[in-house]
């Protein structure tokens, strides 16, 4: 993943991109690919729940983390991390939300997984693995330490 | 108290209407505070809004005069992009002799989704609240002598952003807690997060008898009260509340429970100084106090939007959980 990213980064020339990991899941593999990459800025960190698009069916969820992004996000490449790519609606929300701190000048979405099943036109440039779920399965990544992929039934 | 707690949970236990700490379990109080806390961040933002209350309206109810309390409820509600509508009792019909029950059908006859309510009068918000529709949320903003509850809630956060945990910890309340909403709304919230000791400091006259059976422990005196102490909160004399002679004179009160910085002195060296304001310089507190160094009392301010956005979303929140389940 860190080797396609890189590949990625190097064929847009993409100078000194902003890498940005989506809590809880998304964080981890961030940080993960932050230290392989090397990266110059600062880590930020994505807490979407005001942005999430079931508030009127749900309510919110407290949540102690808020959203950190230390370095500027004007005009910047974005490297947006997530851990698992499924509705696209996480997603959806988090552009939302960056946009609310700036104009970025593009955004990457680099994803552990791939599950498929998309609701919104939302795709990932970067994917770990791809994995087909049968029906009534979920996926859900462990962490932090060890990170351990997980498939559940329901 | 159990007719709080039915008003103010729905059947699940979430928050529905939030008008007294009383009766709240310390859950509701730590998802209130962990809600709080990641709305800090909104303030980074150069768009200063998020989605969550968007096409809500919500009515800013003050029936009684108020600036730090209204407006940052204001600019909470705005925040979480819902629209607001400040409804003052001197300008609206309330005074050309309409009921508080005629103006609520009204208002609510224009989609309202919040009420947030400030009066004179104690239990009003609860008697709202009792009244309003199944989807429509009350906040108490400050009723009579009874409650104020994000006031408390503010104070606690300030407090947790300064300590990190309450157990370990020693708060004093100094002043007139005879008229304070305030210090009474504290006072349940430092006993449900079990903080170590709650003091309360001040002449015989302005401190409410039977106050022990909540939890507290009484002081006369400055120096032995604020002994070891780790947050010390100020309140202010409440003058427009005193019908008779409380105190013998403002000058008085200063020389024996005015917070100086000889008398800060005898707390922790790390004591933090709390105020609910509008301060009164020179009768509760001493400039040197209220700008010093452990002074946090605007950051009680700026912490007042956070936990408001909190108490907001929780409680409009909870009618669409409810939908769901």
């Amino acid at each position: 993943m860190a080797q396609q990213l890189r590949a990625r980064l190097a064929a847009r020339a993409l100078q000194d991109p902003f890498m940005i990991g989506i809590q809880t899941g998304g964080v981890w593999v961030a940080q993960q690919l932050y230290r392989e990459l090397q990266l110059p800025a600062q880590l930020g960190t994505l807490n979407i729940n005001f942005y999430r698009d079931d508030f009127t069916r749900i309510g919110v969820h407290p949540m102690v983390t808020p959203t950190q992004l230390q370095e500027r996000v004007n005009d910047r490449d974005i490297i947006l991390v997530d851990d698992v790519l499924y509705t696209g609606r996480t997603v959806r929300a988090a552009l939302n939300e960056i946009f609310d701190y700036g104009r970025p000048a593009s955004v990457t979405l680099a994803v552990l997984v791939d599950r498929g099943c998309r609701e919104l036109p939302i795709q990932a440039d970067v994917v770990g693995v791809s994995v087909a779920l049968a029906a009534g399965e979920q996926i859900k990544l462990n962490g932090p330490q060890p990170l351990t992929l997980e498939i559940t039934k329901t | 108290m159990n007719h709080h707690r039915r008003l103010q949970l729905t059947k699940d236990g979430r928050l529905r209407h939030f008008i007294a700490i009383e009766g709240l379990p310390r859950a509701i109080l730590m998802s209130i505070l962990d809600t709080a806390e990641g709305f800090t961040s909104v303030a980074n933002q150069s768009v200063k809004k998020v989605p969550l209350l968007r096409g809500k309206t919500i009515v800013n109810l003050f029936f009684e005069s108020s600036t730090r309390t209204r407006t940052t409820f204001e600019v909470a509600a705005k925040r979480l992009s819902a629209d607001v509508i400040n409804f003052n009792i001197s300008t609206s019909s309330a005074s050309k002799g309409e009921s508080l029950l005629d103006t609520l059908r009204n208002l609510e006859a224009m989609q309202t989704d919040m009420f947030v309510v400030r009066h004179d009068a104690s239990g009003a918000a609860h008697f709202i609240a009792q009244q309003v529709a199944p989807h429509v949320s009350v906040i108490n903003a400050g009723d009579g002598c009874h409650a104020h509850p994000t006031q408390a809630m503010l104070d606690m956060f300030t407090i947790r952003r300064h300590f990190g945990e309450f157990a370990p910890l020693n708060v004093a309340i100094v002043g007139d807690l005879l008229h304070s909403r305030v210090a009474r709304s504290q006072i349940h919230a430092l006993t449900t997060l079990q903080v170590n000791e709650v003091r309360v400091i001040g002449p015989k006259t302005l401190i409410p008898k039977g106050i022990d059976q909540m939890g507290v422990h009484v002081y006369h005196d400055m120096r032995a009260g604020l002994r070891d102490v780790d947050v010390v909160i100020m309140l202010r004399l409440q003058r427009e509340r005193m019908h008779g002679a409380f105190i013998p004179s403002e000058h008085e009160y200063f020389q024996s429970y005015g917070l100086t910085p000889e008398r800060l002195a005898y707390a922790k060296p790390h004591a933090i100084v709390m105020h609910p304001g509008p301060i009164n310089r020179g009768v509760e507190i001493d400039s040197a106090v209220a700008d010093g160094a452990q002074s946090v009392i605007l950051e009680q301010v700026t912490n007042g939007i956070a936990v408001r956005m909190a108490v907001m979303a929780l409680t409009m929140g909870s009618y669409a959980a409810q939908g769901e389940a």
